[in-house]
């Protein structure tokens, strides 16, 4: 019992690590980037291919996986999004499929299309009793590494100056230009975080969620419920989202295997009729 | 407002309409190039037949995004719905392919008016997520009934009969003319429909529902019934490719296939019925060509090309034709 | 970039020989998923038909056979039409590839009507060559590789077992062929569960397969997905706690077993190709397979399309190079041979493949990880059929 919650919650903080980005771009600038999980995937190929190819330790592998995708999201919003910012989610939508076929295919190319697998250290492979739960190292990492990241966004948005320019502009774009906040560098830095966030969780979460070109289109679905369901608001919204997200998929595959599949769905339909908005949204103002 | 004024300003706007909904010569140019390439092809049936199917799909996404502007992700659910009843049916002794073609309308028009009271609500995206999560939950549910859709080998031994006397064959040549003509009748209702006052609050609910519902627009109402005219055309198409290909499988319900419409939609334009049908053409034989050169890698040029449609704007077609336009004004130049 | 160029040459080297001798070229028609979750079975059977002609030459009885490669993205109904298309506008002779049950079954209904064979060399459903007159396959029936798997689990002690499979027709056939035979002999399936097609934690399962306390946990996903499995079991340490973990080889799949990792040492699986068979003839196949595709393994997709390559230019040699569908399907039958995976026999009732199966266990060899075979039940035909 114990151990299904405490997977559920490895899982839900993977989903929130590599969705967060996709929240807080949604929020600040309006933008559907359904190409989120390209960044993901990215990651998870650049610490795959540096860890097994290149001998570097898995440790190295993930900071490095997060700026390389850092950089990625930096190029990319400069180059590509910056074109779309007001164009209507009609025109996001079909921009980031082209990208998400692109992408695919050129991984496809230069990787080939079958499941790739990133060495990890034999410690994290192992598996201890605590407290009479059973718990598997890599699961404990993950909820570390992740925790780590929630607690650190948290801090930086409500703590910094750098997250109250943030806040100002996610609340009221245009009112936050008058006050003199550079919204285009704060998104572009939002962006980039966000972008090497998902490049850390792709790379994390290889293990669990494996790793070939498909990854971009297979998870998109997960990321947009649990922002959907988070709302956009805040970063507390999307983070309990995956949370109930996980606990609710695991548990639902545990107890009710025949109908595992439907949970996930379901809590989504549900909560979306119940609050429009997100669970921790607010009503739309603009 | 005297009873005479009234009268010039009713027909000021049965003028208005009379012009805006007559058909354009263009329009009666578009039609007999469809009727002409089911001669000049007969070797392409088969793809003419797939496009012509998708082409009503687009059709019916068209109704409500370009008309109603809803952004559905999850319009397979009634494709799929269409494509299971129509599939199904043969299995108990209906073989005819029009009486299949009522029943998977009734049924898909009845998932439609259900699901139009979830999908109606929020924000764009909320909408999105909540059809595409019922076109998801309709698909795990054709999985789990194995015993009656056959679950993932698809639905086996459907027969289908011979459609007023004409067997399908197998260069599709029946198939292509049978979904060409349902399209085109369909076309022809749904053209009356949005030239309609029907249609036309349906315009101002779209561009805003607040100014609508105050000049006494029912806005609901309005959605839940092009909602559900959309989902019944969506039917249609679904029934039409079950038939004509005489397969089903859950493939009908996958997310691709929503997306794959949203795409031919948005390529052939939004808001002008027309667009759906383009769309569906120009998309499938793009992919048929460029699959046919490098079956491996071909959706890096099909995401190029929507990257660059994007960027370049999606209004490409009406530049075109301006463009078309203005180089055949006479006296007109540069 | 090359991709593109060398199918282009192959086009224009194609069309010049299409024209110089139109009556000589026999074209064979591909179908194969070659994008999404599938490509990488798509990949290796059009490698090994390719490798097939390389080694062999592509002219039999002369008559030159080409290839036409079509991609269907694993959908159904574009399965269909291909078939439909390459046996009107392109005159195939046969058809071949066929990623998946549904794929095969969509295009079984125009193999019937044109009269044309459908070589199936993916998909594993048992029931696919009852679909049509005109089918055959070379790569296998599930319960080939299942049922005999089970007298080797009582013999070495396993008495208790949860199965684990993928929520689709190959997983019924996999979870039904096991079950039967294995409690038939005094066995006892203790949980069945079904993981849907798309799921990316096994977590639960794995979990809940734990907590049964099975002596071992049978399990049956596409390849692919396996290698995840594999590494999630592991990480839940049911190794440990004396479960052991057996299934078809497709959880060791010899495409990704290098990238695997040492999870997989010591697993026990049961399958009719390993890339580590023991002939030369399979030396020379995989070599070359590799030599030909940067290094590439090849898989049991990958021997399946070799074989399906073998089996088309068998009949046409037979015939006399008679390309009529019905001549060439009727030639197939009673087809034997030695192929990469060992003998085989194309069974002339059902025109099944019957060929031997394999247990095999993963070890490290020369600093690579293989699928030693330690055990063989010998030409094995599918136990589905022979019950009819």
């Amino acid at each position: 019992m114990l151990t299904n919650l405490f997977d559920g919650f490895a899982y839900g903080m993977l989903l929130f690590v590599l969705a967060c980005g996709l929240a807080v771009t949604l929020g600040l600038m309006n933008l559907v980037n359904l190409a989120h999980g390209a960044f993901a995937m990215a990651g998870g190929y650049v610490c795959m291919i540096l860890v097994n190819r290149h001998g570097v330790p898995f440790f190295a592998g993930l900071p490095i996986a997060f700026i390389v995708c850092a950089a990625l999201g930096v190029v990319a919003e400069r180059l590509l999004y910056t074109h779309i910012y007001r164009r209507s989610h009609l025109d996001q939508v079909l921009f980031c499929i082209g990208l998400i076929f692109m992408v695919d295919a050129v991984v496809d190319y230069f990787q080939g299309p079958q499941q790739q697998f990133i060495n990890i250290p034999d410690f994290l492979k192992d598996r201890f009793e605590f407290l009479g739960v059973s718990v598997g190292a890599y699961r404990l990492l993950i909820i570390g590494v992740c925790g780590l990241i929630a607690v650190s966004l948290q801090l930086v948005l409500t703590r910094t100056r750098f997250g109250s320019r943030l806040r100002a502009a996610v609340d009221d774009r245009r009112v936050a230009r008058g006050m003199g906040i550079n919204v285009d560098l704060v998104f572009m830095l939002t962006f980039a975080v966000g972008s090497g966030l998902a490049g850390l969780g792709g790379a994390l979460g290889a293990e669990i969620l494996g790793l070939d070109p498909t990854f971009p289109l297979k998870y998109m679905i997960y990321f947009l419920i649990v922002v959907t369901v988070g709302g956009t608001a805040s970063i507390t919204g999307p983070f309990l989202a995956s949370l109930l997200l996980g606990v609710a998929d695991v548990a639902g595959k545990y107890y009710i295997p025949d109908f595992g599949a439907f949970v996930i769905y379901t809590v989504m339909i549900l909560v979306l009729i119940w609050r429009p908005q997100g669970l921790f949204g607010r009503v739309a103002t603009r | 407002m005297t009873t005479q004024r009234i009268a010039t300003l009713r027909l000021q706007a049965v003028g208005l309409h009379d012009r805006l909904s007559a058909w354009h010569w263009s329009e009666y140019l578009f039609w007999v190039l469809v009727a002409a390439s089911y001669f000049l092809f007969p070797s392409r049936h088969l793809l003419m037949n797939e496009i012509a199917i998708l082409a009503l799909f687009s059709l019916s996404l068209d109704l409500i995004l370009g008309y109603a502007g809803v952004i559905s992700l999850g319009h397979a659910a009634f494709f799929g719905l269409g494509a299971y009843t129509a599939g199904i049916i043969t299995k108990f002794g209906v073989t005819d392919p029009l009486i299949g073609l009522g029943c998977a309308t009734l049924a898909a028009t009845a998932l439609g008016l259900a699901t139009s009271f979830l999908a109606l609500r929020g924000s764009d995206l909320t909408r999105l997520m909540v059809t595409l999560g019922v076109a998801l939950v309709l698909y795990e549910i054709a999985n789990r009934l194995g015993w009656l859709t056959g679950g993932a080998d698809g639905l086996q031994g459907m027969d289908v009969g011979p459609i007023l006397g004409f067997d399908f064959d197998i260069f599709g040549a029946v198939a292509n003319a049978y979904s060409l003509i349902v399209l085109f009748v369909l076309f022809l209702i749904a053209r009356r429909v949005v030239h309609s006052p029907f249609g036309w609050s349906l315009r101002a609910i779209r561009d805003n529902p607040l100014r609508a519902a105050a000049i006494g627009v029912p806005v609901r109402g309005r959605l839940v019934a092009v909602y559900t005219l959309g989902a019944a055309y969506a039917g249609v198409a679904g029934a039409l490719l079950a038939q004509t290909t005489q397969f089903a499988s859950l493939d009908v319900l996958a997310f691709h296939r929503s997306a794959d419409v949203l795409l031919m939609v948005t390529i052939g334009g939004v808001g002008y019925l027309y667009g759906g049908l383009i769309g569906a053409l120009v998309f499938k034989i793009m992919q048929d060509t460029l699959s046919n050169l490098t079956p491996q890698y071909w959706e890096f040029w099909i995401g190029l090309v929507l990257v660059v449609l994007v960027l370049g704007g999606r209004d490409w077609l009406e530049r075109l034709a301006a463009l078309v336009a203005r180089r055949t004004r006479p006296g007109a130049g540069r | 970039m090359r991709n593109r160029f060398g199918l282009l040459g192959a086009a224009m080297l194609g069309l010049g020989v299409a024209s110089a001798s139109a009556q000589e070229v026999a074209r064979v028609g591909v179908i194969l998923p070659m994008t999404g979750p599938f490509a990488s079975t798509g990949k290796q059977v059009v490698a090994g038909m390719r490798l097939y002609l390389a080694q062999h030459g592509d002219v039999v009885a002369g008559r030159r056979i080409e290839l036409l490669l079509k991609d269907d993205g694993g959908v159904p109904d574009v399965t269909k039409r291909l078939a439909q298309e390459l046996v009107i506008n392109d005159h195939v002779v046969a058809l071949g590839g066929f990623g998946l049950t549904p794929l095969a079954l969509a295009a079984s209904s125009v193999a019937t009507q044109a009269k044309v064979p459908e070589i199936v060399m993916a998909a594993a459903t048992s029931s696919i060559t009852e679909a049509s007159p005109y089918i055959s396959r070379t790569s296998q029936a599930l319960p080939q590789t299942v049922a005999p798997f089970t007298d080797w689990c009582i013999a070495n002690g396993i008495r208790s077992v949860v199965t684990i499979v993928t929520d689709y027709g190959p997983g019924y056939d996999a979870e039904k062929w096991f079950k039967e035979p294995f409690e038939k002999q005094g066995g006892k399936v203790v949980a069945a569960l079904r993981v849907p097609v798309a799921n990316p934690d096994f977590a639960p399962f794995l979990q809940r397969a734990a907590d049964a306390k099975p002596d071992a946990i049978f399990i049956f996903v596409p390849a692919g997905v396996g290698a995840v499995v594999m590494k999630q079991f592991a990480e839940r340490g049911l190794d440990k706690a004396g479960v052991r973990l057996i299934g078809t080889g497709d959880v060791v799949d010899d495409d990704l077993l290098n990238n695997m990792g040492d999870v997989t040492l010591g697993m026990i699986t049961s399958q009719h190709y390993s890339a580590a068979h023991d002939s030369d003839l399979n030396r020379r196949f995989v070599a070359d397979f590799g030599k030909a595709n940067e290094g590439m393994r090849p898989n049991f997709m990958g021997v399946s399309g070799y074989d399906g390559m073998a089996l088309i230019a068998r009949a046409i040699a037979r015939t006399g190079g008679d390309t009529d569908g019905t001549k060439l399907i009727e030639a197939m039958k009673g087809q034997s041979w030695e192929s990469p995976r060992g003998p085989v026999l194309i069974d002339p009732a059902t025109r099944e493949i019957v060929q031997n199966d394999y247990i095999r266990r993963t070890e490290r060899r020369d600093g690579q990880l293989w699928n030693i075979e330690f055990a063989t039940i010998p030409m094995v035909r599918d136990p589905a059929k022979a019950g009819k």
